[in-house]
C-alpha cells in the first residue's frame, strides 16, 4: 500500500513539473519575439496514418515483383524471408501475425506507431534497434504487402 | 583609487535606474538573442571561413553554428578531399591544393533579391570560385579563375545571378600570350597587368563557365558590387596601389591622394564578345563538377578564354577618382549610390550613378590612366560623409535609406543618412571590425533587422586558450534609431564577408536524405543483393552496404599484400539523420562519412600481413558498437580465394600456422 502511495505521488510529482516545464517553454518562447516558428513540415512521403487497406485475390503478380524489388533494396539488410530473427523478426507468417494495416503504418509511419502502439513498443524492446523510416510510399507499401502474402502462400 | 571608488557608484547608478539606456539595452538583449529548445534561428548567416578556406552556417540571432560546409579544403569531418569522390573537387592547373583561404560570399538573387538557390565563395590564393547548393549545403562546382592571382574581389553577383566576379589584387606580367613571363619584378610599370573576370551562370543548373575577362592595367583590384536597378549593367570595383608599387607596398602604394572605383559596363561587354571583339587567350584551369546523382565529382582542365581590351574598346571601364586605397565599394539598394571606402580616407565619398552616366556623355575626363579614361571627381560624386570615423572598410544598408559602415581603426560602426551624408549614430565594436553583414544587406530589398560585426581582433572577449584566440562576431539590433548590441559569439576560422537570408527562404527546400532509386554511382549496392567483392587485376572492389547496424559484407578474405582495396560503402538509410561512418585501420586516406542513400569511397592499401578490423564510426543505434567487420589480408602471391560473407558461421578457411 505504501509503495503504491509512493508510486502515485511520484507520478503526481512529474505530471507537474511537466505541465510546468511545458508552459515555462510555452512563455519563453511567446516572448522570444525573433526566432520562427517551428518548422513548417517538408514535403516527406512518411508520417501520415494510413487508414485503410483493400485487399483481393488472386493477387497482383505486377505488385508482387514491384514489392519484393523494394524488400531487396529497402527491407533485406534486416528481415529475412524465413520466420529467422535478423534485426528485425522474420517476414514468413507477418501477414497472419499481423492486420496488414498495422504492417502499412509500421512501414510508413514508424515514428507514430513507436509512439503510440503497444505492439510496437513491444517489438522495439525485442531488437532495440528502431524500426527504419525508409522513405517508402503507401504506394509502395502496399506492394510489399503484396509480396508478403505471396511469401505467405496466398494465391 | 578614484576608479576603485567610481566602479561601484556606477554599478548603484545602473542597479537604482533600471531604465537607462544602458541597462534597457542589457535588460532585454538576452530574450532577443534566445531561441528557445525546439525552435529555430530566423536567418541563416552564411559565413566565409578565411584562412580554414571553408564556409560555416550560423544561426541568427542566437549565434549558434550550425556546420562547416567543406569546400577549398580538405575536411577531416565529412572525407571532404580523402573519399575518392571528393578528390578531384581540389584540383587546378597545378595539380591537388588541399588548403585555400576563402573571404567572401555572395547569395544567389533574382531580380537584385535574395532567392535562396546558392551560396558562392572565393578562392583567394589559388584563384577558384565555388558555388555551394543551398539545399544540400554541399559544394557542387568549383572553377579556376585563368589568368588571375589573388582572387579577392570576387565572387560577387550580377542582379540575376547572369555572372559571378573574380578580380585579380595582384597585377603580375601578361605578355601577348597571357602568359606569365620571365621578366624583372621591378618592370611592373611596363609588363604588370590585371585582369577582371566575369564567370556565367547557367540560370537552371548554376553550372559555372568562364565568360570572358578584360584585361586592365596593372593595379591592385580589391572589392567589387554588381550595380542594381538603373545601374544593372555596370559593376564597380575599388582599386588600389594605383602608384603600381611592386615592393614595400605598405608605404609605395599610399602615396596618392586618390585611387579609383572602376566602373566596367558589362552588358557593353557581352555586346563586344558576341560581335567578335574578343581575343581567344590560351590557358590553363580546373573545373571541377560534383555529380549529385553519381555522388561523384569530375575535374577537366579547359584551355580557352575570351579577353576584352578597353584601350581598344574605349567605351566598356572608365575610372573615378576615389581618396585614398578604397577598400569596400558597395552599391546602396536603389542602384543610385556607389560608396568608396578609402581605408587611410577622412571621408566616405558617395559617387551617384546617374552623375557617372551623365560625365561619361559629357566626356568629363580629367585624363587617362594607362589608356583608361579617368572621370572627373566633382562631375561624379553625390557627397562625402566628413569625419565619420577611422579605416573605413565596408558598407551594408538597410533599406530605410541609411547605410552602415565598418571602421577598423577607430573600432565601431557608424550609421549614416545616404541622401543627406550626416552621421546619426555609431557603436562600438569589440575589436577592430572588418566585414559587417546586414540581413539582405547588399540586395534590392534588405531584411534589415540587425546587423554583425565580424571582427579581427577578440583578444579579452572570451576565456583565453592559448597564443590562438577563437574569432569574434557580434550582433546589433537596427530595428530601432539607435543600434544596440545584443550579442557576442565566438567564430571559426577567420570570417571575412558574410550574408545572411531568411530562414524561411532556404529550410523549405533543405534535403533530408539522398533517395536510394536515384543513386547512380558506378559501384552502388542498392540493397544487400547487390553487395558484392570482385577484383579487377590487383584493385578489389569491394561493393559494401551500411544500415542499422551492420554492414554487407562484413568478412572479407582473399585480399593480399600488393593489392588496393576500394571499399565503396551505400548507406542504405533512407531516414533523415542517420549517417554511418566507415573506417580501417591503417588507412592512408583517413575515414569517410556516407549520408543515407549516399555511396562514398575509401581507398585503401593494407602494408601488413593478417585479419584487420573497420568499424562505423557515426554513432548510428544502440548496437552501434557491433558495427564491424574483419578483412583477412594475405602474403603476395597466396592463394587465399577471394570470399565475402555477413551473418555465416565461420568456416575456417587456412589455418594459421
Amino acid at each position: 500500500m505504501f509503495r503504491k502511495t509512493t508510486l502515485l505521488a511520484a507520478a503526481l510529482m512529474v505530471a507537474v513539473f511537466a505541465c510546468t516545464s511545458k508552459k515555462e517553454a510555452e512563455d519563453a518562447a511567446k516572448k522570444s519575439p525573433g526566432p520562427t516558428e517551428a518548422a513548417a513540415p517538408q514535403p516527406e512521403t512518411h508520417g501520415t496514418e494510413v487508414k485503410s487497406i483493400e485487399l483481393k485475390n488472386p493477387l497482383d503478380p505486377s505488385w508482387v515483383v514491384i514489392g519484393e524489388g523494394i524488400y531487396e533494396t529497402k527491407c533485406l539488410a534486416c528481415h529475412k524471408l524465413t520466420n529467422e530473427k535478423l534485426v528485425g523478426p522474420g517476414w514468413a507468417g507477418v501477414t497472419k501475425r499481423r492486420e496488414p494495416l498495422w504492417i502499412m503504418n509500421m512501414v510508413t509511419n514508424v515514428e507514430m506507431m513507436l509512439e503510440t502502439d503497444p505492439e510496437a513498443q513491444k517489438m522495439l524492446e525485442e531488437c532495440l534497434v528502431r524500426m527504419p523510416n525508409q522513405n517508402v510510399t503507401q504506394d509502395d507499401a502496399r506492394k510489399i504487402i503484396e509480396f508478403m502474402r505471396k511469401n505467405d502462400g496466398e494465391k | 583609487m578614484a576608479a576603485a571608488i567610481a566602479l561601484p557608484s556606477i554599478l548603484l547608478t545602473l542597479g537604482c535606474k533600471p531604465h537607462n539606456p544602458v541597462s534597457a539595452v542589457e535588460g532585454d538583449a538576452a530574450e532577443k538573442v534566445y531561441v528557445a529548445p525546439g525552435k529555430y534561428d530566423e536567418f541563416y548567416s552564411i559565413v566565409s571561413g578565411g584562412f580554414n578556406g571553408q564556409v560555416s552556417v550560423y544561426g541568427l540571432p542566437s549565434g549558434r553554428l550550425l556546420r562547416i560546409i567543406p569546400v577549398f579544403s580538405l575536411n577531416p569531418e565529412s572525407g571532404w578531399g580523402f573519399s575518392e569522390e571528393t578528390k578531384p573537387m581540389l584540383n587546378t592547373s597545378h595539380g591537388p591544393v588541399p588548403w585555400d583561404d576563402s573571404h567572401h560570399i555572395a547569395l544567389s538573387t533574382t531580380n537584385g533579391e535574395h532567392d535562396g538557390r546558392w551560396a558562392f565563395v572565393n578562392g583567394n590564393n589559388t584563384p577558384r570560385i565555388a558555388r555551394i547548393s543551398l539545399s544540400t549545403f554541399r559544394t557542387e562546382e568549383i572553377i579556376e579563375i585563368p589568368n588571375s592571382s589573388g582572387n579577392h574581389s570576387s565572387p560577387f553577383l550580377t542582379e540575376n545571378t547572369e555572372y559571378a566576379i573574380a578580380g585579380t589584387r595582384f597585377s603580375y606580367p601578361m605578355d601577348d600570350d597571357d602568359s606569365n613571363p620571365d621578366v624583372g619584378i621591378g618592370t611592373y610599370k611596363q609588363n604588370f597587368k590585371g585582369t577582371v573576370s566575369f564567370i556565367g551562370i547557367d540560370k537552371e543548373s548554376g553550372r559555372m563557365g568562364v565568360s570572358f575577362q578584360v584585361l586592365l592595367p596593372g593595379v591592385n583590384f580589391d572589392l567589387s558590387r554588381g550595380g542594381r536597378g538603373p545601374s544593372h549593367d555596370w559593376f564597380f570595383f575599388s582599386c588600389y596601389n594605383t602608384e603600381q608599387a611592386n615592393t614595400l607596398l605598405e608605404v609605395n602604394a599610399s602615396q596618392k591622394d586618390k585611387d579609383f572605383i572602376m566602373a566596367l559596363n558589362w552588358k557593353k561587354c557581352e555586346e563586344y564578345v558576341k560581335a567578335g571583339k574578343g581575343k581567344k587567350s590560351k590557358v590553363s584551369y580546373a573545373h571541377n563538377i560534383y555529380d549529385e546523382k553519381t555522388h561523384s565529382a569530375t575535374s577537366n582542365i579547359e584551355h580557352e578564354t575570351i579577353v576584352l581590351d578597353p584601350k581598344e574598346l574605349k567605351d566598356i571601364v572608365y575610372f573615378m577618382p576615389c581618396p585614398k586605397s578604397p577598400h569596400g565599394c558597395d552599391v546602396d539598394p536603389t542602384g543610385e549610390y556607389i560608396c568608396g571606402s578609402g581605408k587611410l580616407a577622412a571621408v566616405i565619398p558617395v559617387f551617384s550613378f546617374t552623375k557617372i552616366q551623365k560625365a561619361i556623355a559629357d566626356k568629363s575626363f580629367e585624363g587617362e590612366f594607362d589608356g583608361i579614361p579617368v572621370l572627373k571627381y566633382d562631375a561624379v560624386l553625390h557627397g562625402e560623409v566628413k569625419k565619420p570615423g577611422l579605416g573605413p572598410l565596408h558598407t551594408e544598408f538597410d533599406g530605410k535609406g541609411f547605410a552602415y559602415t565598418s571602421f577598423f581603426v577607430s573600432s565601431e560602426i557608424v550609421k549614416w543618412n545616404i541622401e543627406k551624408l550626416e552621421v546619426v549614430d555609431r557603436v562600438p565594436t569589440y575589436y577592430s571590425i572588418g566585414h559587417l553583414s546586414i540581413p539582405g544587406g547588399p540586395t534590392r530589398k534588405p531584411h534589415g533587422k540587425y546587423v554583425i560585426a565580424y571582427n579581427k581582433i577578440t583578444k579579452d572577449r572570451y576565456l583565453p586558450t592559448g597564443p590562438e584566440l577563437t574569432q569574434s562576431a557580434q550582433l546589433y539590433d537596427i530595428s530601432g534609431d539607435k543600434m544596440k548590441l545584443l550579442l557576442d559569439f565566438p567564430t571559426t576560422g577567420e570570417p571575412h564577408y558574410a550574408e545572411a537570408i531568411p530562414a524561411s527562404l532556404v529550410q523549405p527546400k533543405s534535403v533530408k536524405i539522398f533517395k536510394i532509386e536515384d543513386n547512380h554511382h558506378p559501384y552502388v549496392s542498392k540493397g544487400e543483393k547487390e553487395a558484392k567483392v570482385f577484383r579487377e587485376g590487383n584493385k578489389v572492389h569491394v561493393n559494401m552496404t551500411s544500415i542499422r547496424s551492420h554492414f554487407m559484407p562484413d568478412n572479407i578474405e582473399g585480399v593480399k599484400l600488393g593489392d588496393e582495396v576500394y571499399f565503396h560503402v551505400t548507406n542504405l538509410e533512407q531516414d533523415w539523420d542517420v549517417p554511418h561512418g566507415f573506417a580501417i585501420k591503417g588507412a592512408n586516406n583517413a575515414e569517410i562519412l556516407i549520408m543515407p542513400g549516399e555511396t562514398c569511397t575509401l581507398k585503401w592499401v593494407p602494408d601488413r600481413v593478417g585479419v584487420v578490423a573497420f568499424y562505423c564510426t557515426d554513432f548510428c543505434s544502440a548496437l552501434h558498437q557491433e558495427m564491424q567487420g574483419y578483412v583477412r589480408v594475405s602474403p603476395r602471391g597466396s592463394s587465399t580465394p577471394l570470399t565475402f560473407s555477413t551473418g555465416n558461421k565461420a568456416e575456417p578457411t587456412g589455418a594459421t600456422k
